[in-house]
């Protein structure tokens, strides 16, 4: 019996001891040396291995901060998730000084709601944004803004962005976003802008990127910039600029007067976290006559809650419309084509205009040769 | 009018779907199942009622209360496909209680920890048997001959076509396959024996003792298109190659029409082996799937401490289906062979 | 009888309009014709608002070597260049006309007098593609492919085979099976002057057995041409895609893209295509109108058209008894590999081999469960791709993986979705790894 223990032991003792040796050898000859700093900074990054920075993930980054540190400088280097504190505890830990970092924040530009700009197909795809974007203009008549399938969702490493079922666009949680980039990457229509904010995450944005011309962009959504311009003649610091018929606001201009806000016709100014707006006709009469009509009495803004805000939002009309202005907001939406507008110009034409979608499979085959 | 749809093509569809399928290869259970029922009677009706009930129950209640899943998986058939197959895999006389743990150990382990219909590793109902099958060794291998139309538990047990083969390995003594019931017994489950009395009956699982049974339900899958023919045809042949070449060797093996048409092969190759979650996707695969299943069994049925092989060799090749899918690609269009 | 080597399916036919003659369809009041309606480079409008024009009037130029021609179809005056929303889903720019009358170009021979290759010994290859390149003629199957680059096959590439795709393997369609029916001996002259355009001796019609009346025809006039054969095909979907027509007729298979079908000798060209090519060449009129069939369960009246291009599909649709009350989808071209359409003003182009009305039962997909890997998609795939996987990886954007499993050679004829017991909108996501691969091959190339 002793003998059998004996052989056992012995037996799984040399094997132990080769197994030991083995792994000693390894671990001596074949080590990689890493700076044990690198593995520190690694754990004060966020570790959602977003892309922000421009590296391939967390550690990809902490190397660079290691080397970036050896050279002296952290230089500009940063983490959008983690923001200024993360790269403040990098900066402590290597012994160098962190550039202060301004904040941005992903803003999704399309104020395109249920209401504002009402459904008229339905779109029965797979619920993915690119794939949208392939099948058609979407589900509404325009054809720039939020496709709704989630892309962004899906993308953001920090749950901060979620379709809002209400209005049926995403919505960022300011308190979670570092502006990354991910989902801006994600949008097949370039609809999420990561925008340089303040200190609290505000700043002013227009809410859209339709660069149709008024009508055709007033028939899709009535929430869409139709280029009118009235930000720009209100703006006391120069910050708008409207190009391609869709009004900008520079973040280092704007002074957060909100002046623009007021004055836009089609409430497609918004101040970053306060309510959403949304236009509603009151009574839908054709668009001949609607045109005729007083144009202040039209619309009534109504607001949906997102955060409290302390004062209810009132926009009023009280510049005189122009003729186009008129018939633009008294758009009723419908299927007809442009063939019954009476707006034409050959203008539109030399207008550049990136169609991404895909193209046919033989198309590709032809060009991808 | 109502809003248009608007999707990419193609925009018709066959009008396939899982619950066909799933209710397919149920409706080709049930050949097997009567023949179940006739042989052992009310144990094999309970059995199989307890199986599909707590298999269906569990989840629905790990969908709902654990996964918070709004949407019930329950409808699709595939939670009383597991439990019909469950029972086939079980004695009759097996306490019910017993059969429920089997059943909570199939969906709520297997199955659903990985995410429900289409994505468990393995078979839940051959994982779920040989789980008990190593708990419950005793009430597993505890089989109540047939024709014991009124007892449930303590009936009388006889020995299985395959302990008999297992014996005669064991004792490496070649008479005593002549104990083995003959080929058309096997065939029809001791059929004739029962209804005749004479010679003594054999035993096993409910799905087992009626090849007749599954061969006709083989059939009416092959011929709704639920399965193809490639994974049931690839096993029985590299079994009945692989034991015909023992049988002619040494007559102590016993020979390839006892070997296929006694003990679970059958059931195996027809329904377990060709669930379509845990077998690989291309034809090459299936193939290749298939003839391992079959010499595993018999490697299991020859030398292994078990007499039955089948539910073994299945859930070691599920663990090796990924693999498989990876390496074995169907032929590309165009491609040349180098 | 002949049929594609790997995979394949058989949806049910539902060929309503087969036996309804050609019917000539009204004149638009306002034709719409959008200037990117082939592949390749959108035309350039050469006319302006204002400007009278003729029947067979060119109204827009080829904008490079792939890209073609665009001539009206009526006459009139053009109301704007402006936009309008295409097959494609989108705003693109457009020509309108208001129609004002029915004045052809005198250049155009309007008699329906045969003309064969033999009457015109003259022509030469140059000369007939030269012809069907200013005719503005493109693949008239659904591709649009510019005829005129597929006629110039790539230097060390020697065509020996045109093969005539006659197979109409997409359901509901019935143009092409109409077309042969009703003109049987200009399609022949058509292939004839293909063949003269390529320099080849063969030249092969592949028509499915379910229009057993088109082939019977077809030989019949054929045994007059004794290098044209008529070729028998299975009924199977996709018979007429291009490879597996290639792989069907001749037995040889394209390799994976970028090999072009003339890599193993074949020129393939749809029947619609030969028939245009046909009138642009002996009857100098260019692609101005084609056989469109409108068609649909509810529809009242499935019937097939000979449409001017530019008439808006509504027009169509009321001839055949109006746009139906539970129309659920409207598709320009066939149930499978046809687009979408978001309203019923999109007018007829060059590729619009029909109409189809789907209710809304047939036109709601359902709802995806999980995939139970069943295998039914690599059983279908034509391609012998696996579809499940390439589906996946799209889906968790591993690209590469898509790139190593062939996602390119995937030819998008929804055979995969198809079949799907679990409904998965498998082609949506391998289209898009498909679109995104071939993205990133080109920057790679272009690198």
């Amino acid at each position: 019996m002793i003998e059998v223990i004996l052989i056992t032991v012995s037996v799984l003792g040399t094997i132990g001891l080769i197994a030991a040796l083995v792994l000693f050898i390894t671990a001596k000859f074949f080590t990689v040396k890493e700076d044990p700093r690198i593995a520190q900074v690694n754990e004060l990054l966020p570790g959602a291995n977003c892309g922000g920075c421009g590296f391939p993930g967390c550690s990809g980054m902490a190397v660079a901060c290691v080397k970036a540190a050896d050279e002296g400088s952290l230089g500009d280097l940063k983490c959008p998730a983690g923001g200024n504190e993360c790269m403040q505890k990098i900066a402590a830990l290597l012994g160098v000084e962190a550039k202060e970092q301004a904040t941005r924040v992903a803003v999704v530009r399309c104020n395109g709601t249920c209401e504002n700009r009402p459904h008229v197909i339905k779109y029965d795809g797979a619920m993915n944004c690119r794939i949208a974007h392939s099948t058609c203009q979407g589900e509404t008549l325009c054809q720039y803004g939020c496709l709704g399938c989630g892309d962004c969702v899906n993308a953001c490493s920090f749950g901060a962005i979620k379709i809002n079922n209400e209005t049926g666009l995403p919505e960022v949680d300011y308190d979670k976003c570092g502006g990354c980039g991910s989902c801006a990457k994600s949008c097949p229509r370039n609809i999420i802008e990561i925008r340089l904010v303040d200190k609290d995450k505000t700043g002013m944005v227009v809410e859209c990127v339709n660069n149709d011309k008024g009508a055709a962009a007033k028939k899709a959504c009535s929430s869409a910039c139709i280029g009118c311009s009235k930000c720009v003649q209100v703006c006391g610091s120069d910050a708008i600029t409207v190009e391609n018929n869709l009004a900008y606001i520079d973040a280092e201009k704007c002074t957060l007067c909100r002046a623009c806000e007021e004055a836009c016709p089609s409430a497609s100014i918004r101040m970053i976290g306060q309510p959403r707006k949304t236009i509603i006709k009151k009574n839908n009469v054709a668009p001949a006559k609607k045109a005729e009509n007083d144009t202040n009495t039209a619309k009534e803004v109504k607001t949906t809650n997102i955060r409290p805000y302390p004062s209810p939002i009132k926009i009023s009309f009280d510049a005189p419309l122009l003729p186009s202005q008129q018939y633009m907001l008294a758009g009723v939406i419908d299927l007809t084509p442009l063939a019954q507008s009476t707006v034409s110009d050959n203008q539109s034409q030399s207008k550049a205009h990136n169609y991404d979608a895909p193209l046919l499979p033989s198309q590709q085959i032809l060009l991808g040769k | 009018m109502n809003k248009l749809k608007l999707s990419l093509s193609p925009h018709i569809h066959g009008g396939d779907s899982v619950r066909k399928n799933m209710f397919g290869v149920c409706i080709a259970l049930i050949p097997a199942l009567i023949c179940s029922f006739i042989y052992f009677g009310l144990g094999a009706i309970a059995v199989t009622s307890v199986s599909v009930a707590s298999c269906v129950f569990f989840e629905w209640a790990i969908n709902k209360y654990m996964l918070k899943n709004p949407k019930s998986t329950i409808t699709d058939g595939s939670a009383i496909l597991t439990g019909l197959l469950l029972a086939f895999n079980m004695p009759s006389n097996l306490p019910l209680w017993i059969v429920v743990i089997g059943a909570l150990f199939a969906i709520g382990v297997v199955k659903m920890t990985f995410g429900g219909l289409g994505c468990n590793l393995f078979n839940p109902a051959l994982a779920a048997r040989a789980f008990l099958l190593i708990s419950f060794p005793v009430q597993m291998t505890d089989w109540p001959i047939v024709g014991q139309t009124f007892t449930t538990i303590d009936g009388v047990s006889g020995a299985t076509p395959l302990a008999i083969m297992k014996a005669a390995i064991k004792s490496k003594n070649a008479d005593m396959l002549s104990d083995l019931p003959d080929a058309w017994n096997l065939l029809i489950g001791d059929t004739s024996k029962f209804l005749f009395n004479d010679g003594p009956l054999g035993g096993g699982c409910l799905g087992e003792v009626c090849a007749l049974a599954i061969l006709i339900g083989l059939i009416y899958m092959l011929v709704r298109k639920i399965i193809t023919w490639h994974i049931p045809v690839s096993i029985l042949l590299s079994v009945s190659v692989f034991t015909g070449a023992l049988h002619l060797i040494n007559p102590m093996y016993a020979d390839p029409i006892s070997h296929i048409l006694s003990g679970g092969l059958m059931l195996g190759a027809v329904f377990m082996a060709t669930d379509y979650v845990t077998s690989p996707m291309t034809k090459k695969g299936q193939i290749i799937y298939g003839i391992a299943i079959g010499l595993l069994t018999v490697v299991i049925r020859t030398w292994g401490a078990y007499p039955e092989g089948m539910s073994f060799a299945i859930l070691i090749m599920n663990a090796f289906t990924p693999l498989i899918n990876n390496y074995c690609k169907p032929k590309r269009f165009g491609e040349v062979v180098k | 009888m002949k049929t594609f080597k790997i995979g394949g399916i058989h949806p049910a036919e539902n060929k309503l309009s087969a036996a309804s003659p050609i019917k000539v369809a009204e004149l638009p009041k306002v034709a719409v014709f959008p200037l990117g309606q082939h592949i390749g480079a959108p035309a350039k409008a050469i006319v302006q608002k204002g400007d009278k024009v003729k029947v067979g009037q060119m109204i827009a130029e080829a904008n490079g070597f792939v890209s073609a021609h665009i001539f009206s179809s009526v006459s009139g005056t053009v109301l704007k260049v402006d936009k309008a929303i295409d097959a494609s889903g989108y705003n693109k720019p457009a020509i309108y006309i208001t129609v004002e009358g029915d004045e052809w170009l005198d250049s155009i021979d309007r008699t329906t007098q045969l003309v064969r290759l033999e009457d015109k010994p003259e022509l030469t290859d140059k000369d007939i593609i030269e012809k069907v390149k200013n005719a503005g003629i493109v693949g008239m199957g659904g591709a649009c492919f510019p005829c005129h680059v597929k006629l110039s096959p790539p230097p060390g590439t020697k065509p020996e085979w045109v093969i005539i795709n006659a197979a109409e393997c997409e359901p509901y369609l019935t143009a092409d099976h109409r077309l042969m029916l009703e003109h049987a001996d200009e399609i022949l002259v058509g292939v004839t002057l293909l063949m003269k355009a390529v320099n080849v001796s063969k030249g092969f019609i592949a028509i499915e057995s379910n229009k057993a009346d088109a082939i019977k025809i077809m030989q019949e006039k054929a045994s007059a041409y004794k290098n044209i054969e008529i070729i028998k095909l299975k009924t199977k979907y996709p018979q007429g895609g291009e490879k597996q027509l290639i792989d069907a007729v001749v037995g040889r298979q394209v390799p994976a893209p970028p090999a072009l079908p003339v890599s193993v000798g074949a020129i393939i060209q749809n029947v619609g295509t030969a028939y245009a090519v046909y009138e642009a060449v002996m009857k100098n009129k260019p692609l101005i109108e084609r056989i469109v069939t409108v068609t649909g369960k509810s529809l009242e009246n499935p019937s097939n058209f000979l449409t001017r291009l530019g008439t808006p599909m509504s027009q169509l649709i009321d001839a055949c008894g109006g746009l139906p009350e539970d129309t659920g989808k409207i598709i320009g071209g066939g149930p499978m590999m046809g687009k979408a359409l978001l309203s019923t003003d999109i007018p007829i182009c060059k590729g619009s081999s029909g109409v189809l009305i789907m209710n809304e039962k047939e036109a709601s997909r359902i709802e995806p469960t999980n995939c139970i890997r069943c295998g039914k998609c690599v059983d279908a795939c034509p391609m012998g791709l696996e579809p499940y996987l390439l589906s996946d990886c799209s889906e968790l954007q591993l690209w590469e993986r898509s790139e190593k499993e062939d996602v390119i050679s995937c030819i998008e004829c929804g055979s995969c979705q198809y079949t799907c017991p679990a409904n998965r909108p498998l082609l949506d996501y391998i289209r898009l790894g498909k679109n995104t691969v071939m993205g990133i091959i080109r920057s790679r190339n272009t690198k």
